[in-house]
């Protein structure tokens, strides 16, 4: 099999006495949704944070296209090609859609340290967003600012701005959150698209959708991964059935 | 009128007022209020500097007093060594004001450098601490310095000078002050439509989205602080100048807090906060000041409505809330 774009080998980190993460590895292959699903508490933020670089990790590594990151900073990690997703929205509330996505742009271009050239009239950022904005079906609202975009928008502005990045990754962190069944179909869609892009490392609520997406899944309890496979073998395996799936399986 | 065109509007009539007043105390031979006028825009400057800083990065800064008293005495200093025709460190003195601002700017980027090297890795409340206390230092080394006049301060016996220009005329100095002053504001303006500007009040909004993003808060953020530094740091030379005088007084915490409360009143991250929020400073200085000697009290009233009424302040009470396009 060909290199991982993203692998964590054997991570591990505690806060006092509890076991976050507990020797986790795990790899993300071109082309594949990959989602990482538990019960509350089983460590899938700690993980996210331990991947974006927002925490280190006590041992262990993070690989990004075959070089060891574990030892750089956020925006570092941002910049050689992780894009990430919040959780809850995480935007720049007084900037329109449009801007938000120009200063993904901006951020992914290069250096922020340009003094003089107004951005507004940088027509390459301008462009760019609008079109990244009508790819996510956010066109008609690239004016408004992100406080005042609905919470649905939000969630779809979130992908937009990771879009913009072109990361050689994805790190979607349950984008799917408090989206309506329509929300979540049109998602859904668009998602299976996108890994054509860049592979998608999933945490998702929703196991409908989760199941639909994934290609394959890696299921967290207490820190461990206890099973990775396919939607078909995670569904039989007997001790995910009985941690996680349980009160489901019939 | 939309929002944008209504503050442009306002921006403009601040500008010309500034102007205009003074130009006629110059007719009716007021010196005076010329110099009232030179206060206003020098202190604006001043507040222009803190507004990168505050307005733009978010950053607290409570003690941009140090920048201010920095200037100052690189202005004093060499006015000093030129009117006694003695060497400083084997240069000779100046008294003109081109290279003194140079230096001045220079001196107060430097220190901001370590003062932001050092307090950016902390935020909120313990940020406002460190740089209080970066300043207090700065305060008590000048009260104990006394071969540049100690706790009495340094007299500047003739006014530094600007090519073309008398300084020692109120007008030609305001001329001096105005100009610089377009200057910033034009500096401020284009720092904050660009790359840098952008990246700078999406940092005050939310850092981490900027760094998941790939912009490092740190380096953008210390960067701003040196640029506010050094604009801080060049409205001290010119203070020095129009009073003729510095002391450590303008390193004093209340200075550093008059800047803030300069950018309070006229609007924080607003062009022409600092101008607003300089002439209703020396306004209320002036009119009250001579009414009653507890104008601060009433200042500080017009303070809380304005915290709690009108946060975008003068500016954002008239022109709405500020457009980032």
């Amino acid at each position: 099999m060909a290199e991982p774009v993203l692998s964590l080998k054997s991570i591990s980190k505690s806060f006092g006495a509890l076991k976050a993460s507990d020797d986790v590895s795990l790899t993300l292959h071109t082309g594949e949704i990959h989602a990482l699903i538990g019960p509350n508490g089983a460590g899938k933020s700690t993980l996210m944070g331990l991947v974006s670089g927002k925490l280190t990790p006590d041992s262990g590594s993070v690989w990004l296209d075959g070089t060891d990151v574990t030892g750089l900073s956020v925006a570092r990690r941002a910049r050689r090609g992780l894009g990430r997703s919040f959780q809850v929205s995480s935007l720049i509330p007084d900037y329109s859609a449009l801007r938000n996505v120009m200063l993904a742009l901006q951020a992914c271009q290069g250096h922020s340290y340009r003094f003089l050239r107004p951005v507004n009239r940088d027509s390459a950022l301008r462009d760019g967003a609008r079109s990244i904005l009508g790819r996510v079906g956010l066109g008609p609202r690239a004016s408004v600012e992100a406080a005042t975009l609905s919470h649905g928008e939000r969630r779809l502005l979130e992908i937009a701005v990771a879009l913009a990045l072109a990361p050689r990754c994805f790190l979607l962190d349950e984008p799917m959150a408090g989206l309506g069944s329509e929300g979540t179909a049109r998602l859904v869609g668009f998602l299976r698209e996108l890994k054509r892009e860049a592979p998608i490392l999933l945490i998702e609520h929703d196991m409908d959708a989760v199941f639909q997406l994934a290609d394959r899944i890696s299921v967290l309890v207490y820190g461990r991964i206890i099973a990775t496979g396919t939607a078909a073998e995670i569904r039989a395996n007997p001790q995910v059935r009985a941690v996680y799936l349980g009160e489901d399986a019939t | 009128m939309d929002n944008l065109r209504k503050e442009w509007l306002l921006n403009a009539l601040l500008a010309a007022a500034l102007f205009m007043v003074p130009f006629w105390a110059w007719i009716a031979s007021e010196p005076f209020i010329i110099t009232l006028a030179t206060r206003i825009a020098i202190l604006a400057i001043a507040g222009v500097g803190l507004n990168i800083a505050l307005g733009l990065g978010g950053m607290v800064s409570f003690g941009h007093a140090l920048y201010l008293g920095i200037g100052g005495y690189v202005a004093g200093i060499a006015a000093h060594h030129a009117f006694h025709g003695t060497p400083i460190l084997g240069l000779p003195g100046t008294n003109q004001m081109l290279p003194i601002w140079a230096i001045a700017m220079l001196f107060s980027g430097a220190i901001a450098a370590i003062v932001g090297a050092l307090s950016l890795r902390t935020s909120g409340i313990f940020f406002i601490m460190i740089t209080l206390a970066f300043a207090q230092m700065g305060f008590f080394f000048t009260l104990s310095w006394p071969a540049y006049g100690g706790e009495d301060g340094l007299p500047i016996f003739m006014r530094n000078q600007f090519p073309g220009l008398n300084t020692a005329r109120p007008w030609e100095l305001f001329l001096v002050a105005y100009g610089v002053l377009i200057l910033t504001l034009g500096v401020f303006a284009t720092l904050r439509a660009a790359r840098f500007g952008a990246a700078l009040m999406a940092i005050r909004q939310n850092p981490d989205r900027a760094a998941a993003i790939g912009i490092s808060p740190f380096g953008i953020k210390l960067v701003a602080f040196i640029l506010s530094g050094m604009i801080t740091g060049l409205a001290g030379a010119m203070m020095a100048d129009l009073t003729r005088f510095v002391s450590p007084a303008m390193m004093a915490w209340t200075m550093s807090g008059e800047l803030i409360v300069i950018i309070i009143l006229g609007g924080v991250g607003r062009l022409f906060g600092p101008v607003a929020g300089a002439a209703i400073l020396v306004g209320f200085e002036v009119f009250f000041g001579g009414l009653t000697e507890h104008w601060k009290l009433w200042l500080g009233l017009v303070l809380l409505a304005v915290v709690l009424f009108a946060r975008g302040g003068l500016i954002g009470l008239i022109a709405g809330r500020a457009q980032n396009g």
